[in-house]
C-alpha cells in the first residue's frame, strides 16, 4: 500500500473562547480571540506556545496575519504556515494540513483554528451590496463573475443553497418536513449543552411557523450568527501518547472537489450529475480509500451545518444512504442521538450551538473519541468531521480512538 | 395570489472585463449572446479566458431567443439588508438554455405568482435596463404560441 498519512498524527488539545451572539464578543478583538483559543488548546494539550512550531489554517481563521500573531503570542519559531484556499469548507481539512505538515517532517505541533466576529460584517448577506448615501458601496464588490448572479438578487449563501435544495427536493421528493428533523434532532442535542447560544425546545410546530426566508428554507434552517474562536493543536502519533488526553488519532483526510464544482454556489453552473449535492462526493471517496473503513464503519458524524438541507446532501455523499433517499433516511430518526444509526452533530451544530465556521465540530469530535462529550456516543471510535459545503475545496477529517492495525 | 417582483435596480452595477464585455454589450442592445469555442465547440458561461473542455480561447458569439426552463430556483421572502425590504418576495431562477451542452443563465422570474413557479417550466427572457448602457436579463413565463 502507498504511503499515505494515515495514523502518523493526533489531535491533542481542544480550545474555545465562550460562544457569543453576533458582537458580543465586543471589545475583544478577533485577533485576541484567536489568542485564547488557541492558549486554552494548549493547556488541553499539556504544551505551552513554547512547543508550537505550525499554523495550519482555512479562511483567514487567525482574525489576522501569522506574522502578527507569532509576533504577538511569542512563538519561538514558525516552521509551517499555511492556509487552505476557498472558505468555510476547508474546516475539517485544516488538521489535514496539519497532519501532512507534521508526517512530513516541516513542523512537530501544528494549531489550527477559528477566529470569528460578525459585529461588521454579516455573512448572511455576504455577496450582498451595501448601499451608501452617495453612490453604491459594497460588503463583496462586484465581480465579473459576479455579475451573472448577483442581478438576480442572489445576495446571500442561504438563498443560494435554497436553489440547490429546491433542485433536490425536485429529483427526489425530499421534503420540509426532511430538514425539520435535522434542525429538530440538532436542537435537542444543543439543549443538554451549557455552550449552546439555542437551548429552547424546538417543535414541529414552531419550525412550520417560522419566517420563510429563501423557500424552502426558513429561520431554523440557517445557522446562527456567532463570535468566538476555536482551536485545535495537532502532534505527531508518538509524542501524542505520551500527552494527558486519549491521542485522536488522524485516520485519513482529504479536501478538493471536483473542478468544475468550481465556485458551487455563486455559479450555478456546476455539473447536472452533481448540482444537488454537497460537493464533497470525491473527497469523501479519498477519504474512504485512505482509511481503509467506510460509512458504515463510523460511530458519529459532524457533519458542517450551515444550512440544514446541506447535513442531508452530505449524508447522501457520504454514503449513509443512497444518493436521493437522505430525506427519509433523516426522517426516520437515523441521525439522532442514542436512537439513530448514525448520530449527527451531538454538539449542536452551527445550526443551535454556535456557528464558528466548522471548528466546533472538530472540538466535539475530539471529545467523542476521548469519551467526555456531554451528548457521549458510546464506544465511539471514529468520527467523521466535515468542512462546509461551499466552492472549492470542501473537506473531511477521520478522527480515531487506535491507530489501525 | 402573491406577484413576484424584482431586486432593486439600484443594486445591479457590472463590472465587465475583456471577457465579459461583449455579452453586456449584447445585452445592452437586448441582445443575448453565449461564446462558443471556435476550436471544439463548447459554449461557455460566464464567458472566460479559456474553453473548459479544450483550453483555446478564441470564441464565436453566437445569439440566442432567450428561451429556456427553469432548472432551480427559490423564492425570496426576507430581506437580507433594508435595502431589499419593498423588493420582496423575488424569484431568483436558474434556466437551462437549450443547446448550449447545459449552460445556465441566472435571473429572476417575473410577472408570475409565486406559488405557481416550478423546476421545467418554461421561462423566456426579458431585458431590464438597469440604467443607461447596463441591462441585465430577467425572465417571465414562456407565452404559449399556436404554430
Amino acid at each position: 500500500m502507498s504511503e499515505t498519512l494515515r495514523d502518523k498524527a493526533a489531535v491533542v488539545g481542544v480550545g474555545a473562547t465562550p460562544y457569543y451572539k453576533r458582537g458580543r464578543s465586543l471589545p475583544q478583538t478577533p485577533f485576541e480571540l484567536a489568542g485564547k483559543a488557541m492558549l486554552a488548546a494548549l493547556d488541553d494539550a499539556g504544551l505551552t506556545v513554547e512547543d508550537v512550531d505550525g499554523l495550519a489554517l482555512y479562511s483567514f481563521g487567525l482574525g489576522g496575519d501569522t506574522s502578527l500573531f507569532a509576533q504577538v503570542m511569542g512563538i519561538p519559531e514558525v516552521r509551517f504556515t499555511a492556509m487552505l484556499t476557498g472558505g468555510g469548507g476547508g474546516a475539517a481539512g485544516s488538521v489535514g494540513l496539519a497532519a501532512a505538515a507534521i508526517a512530513s517532517g516541516m513542523a512537530t505541533c501544528v494549531v489550527s483554528l477559528m477566529s470569528l466576529q460578525q459585529a461588521a460584517n454579516r455573512f448572511g448577506a455576504s455577496f450582498a451590496p451595501k448601499k451608501r448615501a452617495a453612490g453604491a458601496q459594497y460588503a463583496a464588490p462586484p465581480t465579473p463573475e459576479g455579475n451573472f448572479i448577483q442581478p438576480a438578487g442572489l445576495v446571500g449563501p442561504g438563498q443560494m443553497f435554497a436553489v440547490l435544495t429546491q433542485r433536490h427536493m425536485h429529483l427526489y421528493g425530499t421534503k420540509r418536513e426532511h430538514l425539520a428533523e435535522v434542525a429538530i434532532s440538532t436542537r435537542e442535542n444543543a439543549r443538554r449543552r451549557e455552550t449552546s447560544i439555542m437551548r429552547d425546545e424546538l417543535t414541529l410546530d414552531d419550525y412550520f411557523a417560522a419566517r420563510m426566508i429563501a423557500d424552502p428554507l426558513c429561520l431554523f434552517d440557517f445557522c446562527l450568527e456567532c463570535d468566538g474562536a476555536v482551536a485545535v493543536v495537532t502532534v505527531g502519533a508518538d509524542r501524542a501518547r505520551d500527552l494527558p488526553h486519549p491521542p485522536a488519532y488522524v485516520r485519513a483526510t482529504a479536501h478538493g472537489g471536483h473542478g468544475r464544482w468550481g465556485q458551487a454556489i455563486t455559479w450555478m453552473g456546476m455539473p447536472e450529475e452533481e448540482f444537488a449535492s454537497s460537493g464533497h462526493r470525491p473527497v469523501a471517496r479519498r477519504l474512504w480509500e485512505m482509511a481503509g473503513s467506510g460509512p458504515e464503519d463510523v460511530d458519529v458524524a459532524l457533519l458542517y451545518d450551515h444550512f440544514s438541507p446541506m447535513v442531508v446532501l452530505q449524508l447522501e455523499d457520504y454514503g449513509f444512504c443512497p444518493v436521493g433517499e437522505g430525506g427519509p433516511f433523516v426522517g426516520d430518526g437515523n441521525i439522532r442521538w442514542k436512537t439513530g444509526t448514525i448520530p449527527v452533530n451531538t454538539h449542536g451544530g452551527n445550526l443551535s450551538e454556535a456557528y464558528i465556521i466548522g471548528m466546533t465540530h472538530v472540538k466535539e469530535a475530539v471529545e467523542q473519541i476521548r469519551g467526555t462529550a456531554v451528548n457521549q456516543v458510546d464506544g465511539a471510535a471514529l468520527a467523521l468531521v466535515t468542512g462546509g459545503p461551499a466552492s472549492i475545496p470542501t473537506s473531511s477529517v477521520l478522527l480515531a480512538k487506535d491507530v489501525s492495525s | 395570489m402573491t406577484t413576484a417582483q424584482l431586486p432593486p435596480a439600484e443594486l445591479i452595477h457590472l463590472v465587465p472585463d475583456v471577457f465579459t464585455r461583449p455579452f453586456w454589450e449584447a445585452a445592452a442592445a437586448h441582445r443575448l449572446v453565449v461564446p462558443k469555442c471556435t476550436t471544439c465547440g463548447t459554449f461557455r458561461l460566464p464567458p472566460s479566458a479559456f474553453c473548459f473542455r479544450c483550453r483555446a480561447q478564441e470564441v464565436e458569439w453566437v445569439e440566442q431567443d432567450g428561451r429556456g426552463s427553469v432548472y432551480a430556483f427559490t423564492v425570496v421572502h426576507h430581506p437580507v439588508l433594508p435595502d431589499f425590504a419593498d423588493s420582496v418576495p423575488y424569484v431568483p431562477i436558474v434556466v437551462e438554455l437549450p443547446g448550449t451542452n447545459g449552460c445556465r443563465l441566472v435571473g429572476a422570474l417575473q410577472d408570475v405568482d409565486i406559488e405557481d413557479v416550478r423546476i421545467g417550466m418554461d421561462v423566456e427572457l426579458v431585458w431590464r435596463d438597469v440604467r443607461d448602457g447596463e441591462t441585465v436579463p430577467t425572465f417571465r413565463p414562456a407565452v404559449r404560441r399556436s404554430s
